[in-house]
């Protein structure tokens, strides 16, 4: 009886050992590569909203400060989206004609709110709270990039759990002084690892033990 | 439905279950009779306990599951991987005052029961109603709250309440409603045909708007009905004392207190505060002055029963037995000591003494089950012992009487069915049709009527039959007023729009009156505008009153003058045969009288006692069920009278012999998909001349069986010696007996060290009282999902904190301890070492946490926690496409999917609210700052939760107490959670339990 498998198998077998274990790689490596990709962490991708808002018109050259519509961000985990009314204070006076206004003109006769597109969103089992963070001195531009250079919001960071734990392990390389928490293009006045050590004891931030328990932000 | 070994309960063997009780040595401590027999039932049970879903797999074979375990896996992985999806955010165009995002607000506002109310604090977040509470300004809830405030919270999103106004059953507008209501009122004329049906009303401004009705209508009449309503204790009054009072206890003046059939921590309007005030004193180291001690004589197992020093568990018609030889010995005058045989005769001189030596601190109190002629008996004990304005005060009548009370519904009925009545309006009054005596037959008289208008909630029994159905408001939604059962007055207010487009009962009164756009803040506020004002503005004064939740100074004085009794113009009530079976019927502590049947929280949450859910059952002790030969399960024929009802049998130990215990409320088939089919409705078998129980009961068998899902057995622990009590004798020779195991110091797991804070918890199983208000609190907090009947049996329910309730002593009348059994939160928790993922871990505060987001549902933790107290969810309990429901969700907790266990959290997101707060305002946390949904819930404050590393702490104080012990703490877990073993003040004097 001839043998089942003719020799040239043998060379196939060999190959399929380097083969396998290769595509293997290159998949998994594709599959890590695409999930760090902006179009799975949507890091600097454009999101689309209703009303194109530049922020960088409304805080470099009007000089609005981030609280001025995020007025719940020192007070609440949500930093808060500003309500029509906050828009028309100025605007009912401020380029009352803009085409680019209709729909804030439009919220405000009908009522009806303006749906924004969320662009820094965590998974539902994430409780992140925005006062905490404030108040102990990270900077709104350490999750959120320069937004005085932003037209309308973009994501500057992944916001994963392990970029998350960067901070939460070391948090003397990210902390400022908390009266240069809203700044933008914050520079540490001297070394980032002297000032940060000693704000962490200023602060009284919790030991990082207790910043790295899960139900910190799982809950 | 599984076979569930519950059913095969092996009575014909009751004798040597006896026998083998009365062999053990020491205390022991049981669940059920099955447990008891450690029957081959129950064995299997045990083995059951983790891998129950394999009786869902029977029809799957080998190559099937395969294919569903790859399509499975394969889909948990790429759910992964998805990116999220993008959400949407919509800002207020004009934000509302004071609304911080994300921030809760609390308002105060009441929550009214049988026409009675109980201050509570609503907790809303953006607007939304997310958890309620007891406020603790109001009197009648003192914080506290209990399972039916609890669970009003999801009445209120229920998607299945009544949304549209109806005639003849037909969708019909408001307005509709109004123009037909103008033709109506013109015909009205002096009102001589026109008859008003209300339940008990104390609401200030309604009462004023009925006496404007009455003047609009001067021939009109008025009837006032509620299932459970104090009859025979008004009755009584007005034939003592020549007017109706009501009775306000003060227990917490009470040292020796009588309950003669009353179950005063659920049925009595003030139960929040009497439950508080005499489980303040019924513990051996209390702040309030002596312990107190109870004793009840009672015709069927009750909440309050189950906390008694001395129970006697007697048919219904010996309790007036009992209470005359009482009063005889007590040398009241017009009673004459009963012929036969009393029972609990060896009580008799025991319990006589100890009430006189109480003298005025001393307190007798009949339930409303029992005939006037026992509540006279007790209004002449109580005044002979001096306790009329020491430990019980009479007020005048708070509810609206427009008639005299002899007026029943039965008169109504028949001038209904005499053609005398054109229109009837039923206003406050629940579901009369369901709920009025069977022998009036409410229903068919209804149709006797032209026009009928009832408002209700839910499209119920009685809204199908009237002509007019206006949908209701939920008291979240609307404004009003009600008087407590002291008669403080507070306010309702509303937090939330209605979400059914509903009417209040004020603005359909208001309607009736013709003032057909009034709204009920205006009505409300226009009411107290008239009233005598204080000193300040109105304004200012109607600012604190809703702030506070009550208005100052309205609780009613203490009526003075009161007669004395005289027991002679009682006619005893005869006595039955002893050999006849009689059915009880009774408030049931999860549905009430049936208004809360749609609710599923209250259906899933275990009944006290039986730990029944999703049912009713006739519930019946063990040797009566060894006489009739039934096992539980079985259903029976009850036959009383000329009315008979079929029943599921559930065997229930120190329920008194003879005895069919049925708890109201079941049955039902109109009005919501939830209740349809449940139990059986007790109704049926109610008449108007027994409203309390009937004797002369008959049962046949049907030869079928029924399954009941009880969660009894469901995560027992095996006969270990978890719950501790004794004697206040016993605790005074060894005040140590809690804790006398060997505890392991040596342990293979490190020490943990805690920087700040380290949290814990103490329960105390002596101010306990079992009620489950804790159980519903949590699942409203944290989001828990019931998981329905036939989960339930198969022991899937979700519950993170149960209760569970342990016999001890003889079958027939065995002694309770409830044992709240939330997480431990083990210093060496077994479960956090096998976890694969280490979802689970231990937190530096001590928390051990639960991660669901990493969790693969291994379940080894659950298989390595001695407490079982982790669950697992089977399926995606919680639907989220019932869009009603989702803004009731809390929204600091994850809802949890499929196929992730979860378990109680210390609720860590109320300790994390607190960090930041203390952290934002440079502080350490506050003792008493964090407090758990079950501590907040508790009527008792039986739960104390807190920093155990603060030695001033109100924890590590009573973890210090030498009743403090660990449970299982023999294994080395180190728990957390630790328990006050409950002291029970027996009388020396009286030897038998029985």
């Amino acid at each position: 009886m001839p043998p089942v498998f003719p020799p040239r198998s043998n060379t196939f077998a060999r190959l399929s050992l380097l083969v396998i274990p290769l595509v293997l790689a290159v998949f998994i490596g594709a599959a890590v590569w695409y999930a760090h990709s902006p179009a799975v962490n949507k890091v600097g991708v454009n999101i689309p909203q209703p009303v194109a808002f530049p922020h960088s018109i409304h805080t470099s050259v009007v000089g609005l400060d981030c609280r001025y519509c995020h007025s719940s961000v020192d007070k609440s985990s949500f930093a808060g989206i500003p309500p029509t009314q906050t828009c028309m204070s100025c605007h009912s006076m401020v380029k009352m004609d803009s085409a680019l206004l209709e729909p804030v003109r439009q919220s405000w006769e009908t009522g009806q709110p303006i749906t924004w597109n969320r662009v820094n969103d965590v998974p539902d089992f994430v409780y992140f709270n925005h006062q905490i963070h404030v108040k102990k001195g990270v900077g709104c531009e350490t999750c959120h990039g320069r937004v005085d250079q932003m037209g309308t919001a973009v994501k500057a960071e992944t916001l994963y759990m392990a970029w998350c734990l960067d901070c939460h392990r070391e948090p003397e390389k990210f902390i400022r002084p908390v009266d240069q928490v809203y700044t933008m293009g914050y520079t540490p006045s001297e070394d980032q690892q002297i000032i940060g050590a000693r704000l962490v004891e200023e602060y009284n931030l919790l030991p990082t033990q207790q910043l790295m328990n899960c139900s910190t932000c799982h809950r | 439905m599984t076979d569930d070994p519950h059913n095969s309960t092996p009575l014909s063997d009751l004798p040597s279950l006896r026998q083998q009780l009365a062999s053990k040595k020491g205390k022991t401590y049981w669940r059920s009779l099955t447990e008891l027999a450690n029957s081959d039932a129950f064995e299997e049970l045990v083995r059951q306990e983790f891998p129950r879903q394999a009786n869902l797999l029977d029809s799957l074979n080998r190559r099937d599951f395969l294919k569903v375990l790859g399509a499975s896996l394969a889909m948990a992985g790429l759910t992964a991987c998805a990116p999220q999806d993008s959400n949407k955010i919509m800002p207020y165009v004009r934000p509302p005052e004071e609304v911080t995002p994300a921030q809760s607000q609390y308002f105060a506002s009441s929550h009214i029961l049988d026409g009675y109310a109980r201050g509570v604090l609503v907790e809303t977040t953006m607007g939304r109603p997310i958890k309620i509470d007891g406020n603790p300004r109001h009197p009648a809830s003192l914080g506290g709250s209990d399972v039916f405030m609890q669970a009003s919270l999801l009445e209120l999103y229920d998607p299945e309440r009544a949304q549209q106004v109806l005639n003849q059953s037909l969708p019909k507008t408001w307005a509709d409603f109004l123009a037909a209501l103008g033709d109506l009122r013109a015909s009205l004329g002096q009102g001589e045909n026109l008859r008003f049906l209300t339940g008990p009303v104390t609401s200030p401004t309604l009462q004023s708007q009925f006496l404007a009705l009455g003047e609009q209508y001067p021939q009109a009449r008025w009837y006032s009905f509620a299932p459970l309503e104090r009859a025979n204790f008004n009755a009584a009054a007005n034939q003592a004392f020549g007017q109706i009072y009501e009775p306000v206890y003060q227990f917490s003046n009470a040292d020796v207190v009588l309950s003669l059939d009353n179950d005063f921590m659920l049925t009595e309007p003030g139960h929040l505060r009497y439950s508080r005030e005499f489980a303040q004193r019924h513990q051996p180291i209390s702040n309030e002055g002596t312990m107190n001690r109870l004793y009840v004589v009672e015709s069927s197992l009750t909440l309050t029963g189950s906390n008694a020093d001395h129970r006697l568990a007697v048919e219904p018609a010996l309790v007036e037995v009992f209470t005359a030889a009482l009063a005889a010995r007590m040398g009241i005058a017009g009673v004459t000591a009963p012929s036969g045989e009393v029972p609990g005769q060896s009580w008799l001189d025991p319990l006589v003494a100890d009430l006189q030596r109480a003298g005025g601190s001393a307190l007798v109190l009949a339930g409303d089950r029992q005939p006037p002629a026992v509540h006279a008996m007790v209004f002449a004990i109580n005044q002979a012992l001096g306790a009329v304005g020491s430990t019980v005060n009479f007020i005048d009548p708070l509810a609206f009487t427009p008639l005299a009370p002899e007026t029943s519904l039965a008169q109504l009925v028949s001038e209904m069915n005499g053609g005398q009545v054109n229109t009837l309006i039923m206003l406050e009054c629940n579901n009369p049709v369901y709920t009025a005596p069977a022998d009036l037959d409410f229903g068919t008289a209804l149709q006797k009527v032209n026009q009928s208008i009832y408002q209700g909630l839910f499209v119920d029994e009685t809204a199908v039959a009237a002509t007019w159905f206006i949908p209701g408001t939920h008291y979240l939604e609307m404004w009003g007023d009600a008087r407590a059962f002291d008669g403080t007055t507070s306010l309702i207010q509303p937090v939330i729009q209605p979400l059914y487009a509903g009417k209040s009962p004020y603005e359909l009164a208001a309607a009736l009156l013709g003032q057909t756009d009034a709204n009920g803040y205006d009505l409300v506020r226009q009411y107290w505008q008239t009233q005598p004002a204080g000193t300040g503005s109105f304004d200012a004064a109607w600012r604190d009153a809703l702030s506070n939740g009550v208005l100052p100074g309205t609780a009613a004085q203490a009526a003075a003058g009161v007669a004395e009794v005289n027991t002679a113009a009682f006619t005893p009530t005869s006595q039955a045969a002893a050999s006849d079976l009689s059915v009880v019927f009774e408030a049931d502590p999860t549905i009430w009288d049936g208004r809360y049947s749609n609710n599923a929280w209250l259906q899933e949450t275990p009944k006290p006692l039986t730990k029944l859910t999703w049912d009713n059952a006739a519930e019946i002790s063990p040797e009566t069920a060894r006489q009739l030969e039934l096992i539980t399960g079985d259903v029976i024929e009850i036959v009383a009278g000329a009315r008979t009802v079929e029943a599921a049998v559930l065997i229930v130990p120190g329920q008194p012999n003879r005895v069919i215990n049925a708890s109201l409320g079941y049955g039902r088939r109109t009005g919501g998909s939830v209740m349809s089919g449940l139990g059986f409705n007790a109704y049926a078998l109610r008449e108007s001349a027994t409203p309390g129980f009937v004797t002369g009961v008959e049962i046949r068998k049907t030869g079928r069986t029924y399954p009941l899902a009880t969660a009894n057995d469901h995560w027992t622990m095996e006969n270990r010696d978890l719950v501790r009590s004794a004697t206040v004798e016993e605790y005074e020779a060894n005040p140590n007996f809690a804790h006398e195991e060997e505890i392991p110091e040596a342990n293979l797991l490190g020490e943990w060290e805690y920087p700040s804070v380290a949290w814990g918890m103490v329960i105390n199983l002596n101010t306990c009282i079992g009620c489950n208000a804790c159980v519903v609190a949590c699942q409203a907090e944290n989001n828990i999902p019931t998981v329905g009947k036939d989960q339930v049996a198969r022991g899937r329910e979700m519950h993170w904190l149960r209760i569970d309730r342990y016999y001890t002593g003889p079958i027939e009348s065995p002694e309770v301890v409830y044992a709240p059994i939330p997480c431990m939160h083990c210093e060496k928790a077994p479960c956090e070492p096998v976890c694969p993922v280490e979802a689970t871990s231990h937190s530096a505060e001590g928390i051990n946490e639960m991660t669901y987001n990493r969790c693969v549902g291994t379940r080894y933790c659950a298989n390595n926690c001695p407490y079982k107290v982790r669950r697992f969810n089977f399926y995606k309990y919680i639907d989220e496409s019932i869009l009603s429901l989702r803004p009731m969700r809390n929204p600091d907790v994850t809802v949890r999917s499929r196929g992730v266990m979860e378990k109680c959290t210390y609720c860590v997101q109320r300790v994390n609210h607190a960090r930041i707060q203390a952290e934002v305002e440079g502080r350490p946390i506050r003792d008493g700052e964090v407090t758990t949904a079950c501590q907040d819930a508790c009527p008792t404050r039986a739960i104390v939760f807190g920093n155990i590393q603060d030695q001033d702490s109100q924890v590590r104080k009573l973890k210090d107490l030498p009743l403090n012990y660990g449970m299982l703490a023999e294994l080395g877990t180190q728990p957390r959670t630790t328990y006050l073993a409950k002291v029970r003040n027996t009388n020396p004097l009286i030897e038998d339990q029985a």
